[in-house]
């Protein structure tokens, strides 16, 4: 069953292209990783998927619906969170407010109970329920994102280089979550320049080179591709 | 330096210029087809601008004067000092706030007549700035054409007691929903602009709505006003010396006492009291609500509000319309002040008066707004009689604002304090 699909996608910045069509398919309860050099359009890719900017042509389909020309805010309302690149929290709002913030349209009683699932998963959080957002660490603040993107109960979550910036305890912890996610049945859609620990994690995996899939395959054989390889693993 | 930090510098030139207008006292007047500054003159309009440009520099170079300033710490007396608990603060404010409110109660049986009228203003002014407070200080949308639904308010009042004859507290919720609903009628296409065009477009409505007001002469009386609107009445009873209405009362022939033109002037600031009150307490209540920090994450991060499936125009046009309905609730109250209104009345400066209040009140917390409030209504009467020390009382605000809100005008962040928790 897939939960994503996108069928010959194109989206423009202006008069600019940066996606040339581009097809890619995440299943229900898989962890798919997309990799790809700076500027290969990843970021335009998952901000497609929220409507954010539109597709100019292709089709963006979520659990079986076309969702290519609906509104970001009806998008994000259907069972689909993202962690968006840079994280983007509030940082004027307290860690709590951020994650009530994140369940905007669910009820109280469910805010609570996603609340504490979060609290479970990031105790530190937790610890500065009442602190200033901005002030915390890059790290707590990833956490933060990631927490708050799970307050909606999605049934999938983007990821946008969640890894950047951080120290790689920090990065380690933050991959056990993620499979932890799928684990609890969340389709997970990452995009990351740690291409060595995105595709040991993923079920499969899509390679983006200046707005095209130049590979696709099981993440197992991509970390075994020479061309993957030499382009993203260093060699 | 950042681009940013140029556009900020220039933002906060212009505001500085805005409010300079209401503090100075200065006017706009049309004289035939030439519009004129009056109340101003050369030297000071010089300082104003020497002023602005102050402003401009300060922010743009603000870093690096704030590390200057950062080696005299004994200049700040804040400087080094643990900010207040979050919750510790929001009581304290609460406590100072029900002291105000219950000093205001008793406070006109002991002063004269005219006291009482002008501190009316003052709670008519405290509503205006605490809904414009919603739209520029929570929502960061910088409206400049407020006042548009002010006269809303106001003009319908008017109007509904001129055709209908409509009483003061039938008028209240009609003019504030009528308000309220030009603010979501006009608010839905302007809402999508970015800031700064937003705030010439609104602007730019502020003027249309007292244009139309002015030139609508068969409905409206055009520059000659209405006149005659009926003061609010307690239960039927009115507060003239004789009952204008079929089937009203007089308070003073009700309770036996003689008649006072004070009571009147009292109840009507009695009113005003409590409508401030409820203005202040159903805002403070938004504040709390979802759709409060709704309007403080889409101020702060566009892209992370809609990506948790915000609607960017139905949260900018909640709060501009819960904005617009408080202006029309204060609009209502005004015309029944004044018993007359005019076009007059609703000019730029209002919006620009209204505005000072907001920014010198800190945006966003209640407390300052109404402390401002009452500041910049009554400074000008005060400096009528000290009208030398306008430049200094001028000069000395612009200080305060640049040393204790270094963070800029604009970038409006709420006061948060850090719970230091860990072990
Ligand atoms: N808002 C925008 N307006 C115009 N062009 C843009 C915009 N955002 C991205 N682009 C361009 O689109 C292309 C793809 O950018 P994108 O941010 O999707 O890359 P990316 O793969 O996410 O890179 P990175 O790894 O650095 O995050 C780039 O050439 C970029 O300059
Ligand atoms: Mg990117």
């Amino acid at each position: 069953m897939s939960m994503l699909v996108l069928e010959d996608v194109h989206t423009h910045y202006g008069k600019i292209e940066a996606l040339h069509g581009v097809s890619v398919e995440v299943n229900k309860g898989e962890i798919v990783s997309l990799i790809g050099a700076n500027g290969a359009g990843k970021t335009t890719l998952l901000m497609t998927v929220c409507g954010m900017p539109q597709a100019s042509s292709g089709r963006v389909i979520l659990e079986g619906r076309d969702i290519t020309t609906e509104p970001t805010a009806q998008i994000m309302r259907s069972g689909l969170a993202i962690v968006p690149e840079g994280r983007r929290i509030f940082s004027g709002l307290t860690v709590e407010e951020n994650l009530h913030m994140g369940g905007f349209f669910n009820t109280k009683s469910e805010i609570r109970k996603s609340q504490s699932h979060v609290y479970e998963l990031f105790p530190r959080l937790k610890e500065r329920e009442h602190q200033r957002a901005g002030t915390m660490s890059g790290g707590e603040q990833q956490m933060l994102a990631i927490g708050r993107a799970l307050m909606s109960r999605p049934n999938m979550i983007i990821l946008d280089e969640p890894s950047l910036g951080l120290a790689p305890l920090i990065i380690k912890q933050i991959f056990e979550i993620i499979g932890h996610l799928r684990d609890e049945g969340i389709t997970v859609f990452l995009v990351e320049q740690n291409a060595h620990q995105a595709l040991h994690l993923a079920d499969r995996g899509y390679v983006l080179e200046t707005g095209k899939i130049r590979l696709h395959d099981t993440g197992k054989n991509l970390l075994a591709n020479p061309d993957v390889q030499n382009a993203y693993l260093g060699g | 330096m950042a681009a940013n930090n140029y556009r900020h510098a220039l933002f906060c030139a212009i505001v500085t210029l805005i409010i300079s207008f209401p503090i100075l006292g200065f006017n706009l007047e049309a004289k035939g087809i030439n519009i004129t500054l009056t109340g101003a003159t050369t030297s000071t309009i010089i300082a104003v601008i020497l002023a602005a440009v102050a402003v401009f520099v300060f922010q743009a170079f603000r870093d690096s004067f704030m590390v200057m300033l950062g080696k005299l710490p004994n200049l700040n007396p804040l400087a080094g000092k643990e900010p207040m608990e979050q919750s510790k603060r929001v009581k304290l404010e609460s406590w100072v706030l029900t002291g105000i409110v219950v000093f205001a109660l008793f406070w006109p049986f002991l002063v004269s007549r005219g006291s009482v009228d002008l501190a009316t203003l003052v709670l008519i002014y405290i509503m205006l700035a605490l809904g414009l407070n919603v739209v520029v200080g929570l929502a960061g949308l910088l409206d400049l054409g407020y006042v548009a639904f002010y006269a809303v308010g106001a003009y319908t009042f008017a109007l509904l007691s001129q055709y209908i004859g409509i009483s003061f507290w039938m008028a209240l919720p009609i003019g504030a929903l009528l308000a309220g609903l030009t603010g979501m009628i006009l608010g839905f296409p302007v809402l999508r602009l970015r800031g700064d065009y937003l705030a010439i477009v609104t602007l730019g409505f502020g003027e249309i709505i007292r244009i139309l007001l002015n030139n609508w002469t068969t409905l409206t009386g055009g520059p000659n006003g209405i006149g005659g609107i009926p003061e609010p009445t307690l239960f039927g009873m009115e507060f003239g010396r004789r009952i204008k209405e079929e089937g009203n009362t007089s308070f003073h022939e009700t309770f036996g006492i003689a008649y006072s033109g004070e009571h009147k002037v009292i109840f009507l600031y009695l009113i005003a009291l409590v409508l401030a009150v409820i203005t202040a307490l159903i805002i403070r209540r938004f504040m709390r609500m979802p759709v409060g920090r709704a309007w403080e994450a889409l101020r702060e991060d566009e892209i992370a509000a809609r990506s948790l499936g915000l609607s960017r125009t139905a949260v900018k046009l909640s709060a501009f319309t819960i904005g617009a309905f408080f202006a029309g609730f204060a609009g209502t109250v005004f015309a029944s002040k004044q018993g007359f209104i005019s076009p007059e009345s609703f000019v730029f400066l209002e919006s620009a008066i209204i505005l000072a209040i907001v920014v010198l009140g800190g945006m966003g917390s209640q407390l300052g707004v109404i402390l401002a409030a009452i500041a910049v209504t009554i400074l000008p009467e005060l400096a009528r009689e000290f009208s030398e020390y306008r430049m200094l009382i001028f000069g000395a605000a612009m200080v305060l604002m640049m040393v204790w809100r270094p963070q800029g005008l604009l970038p409006m962040r709420r006061i948060h304090i850090t719970l230091n928790k860990q072990g």
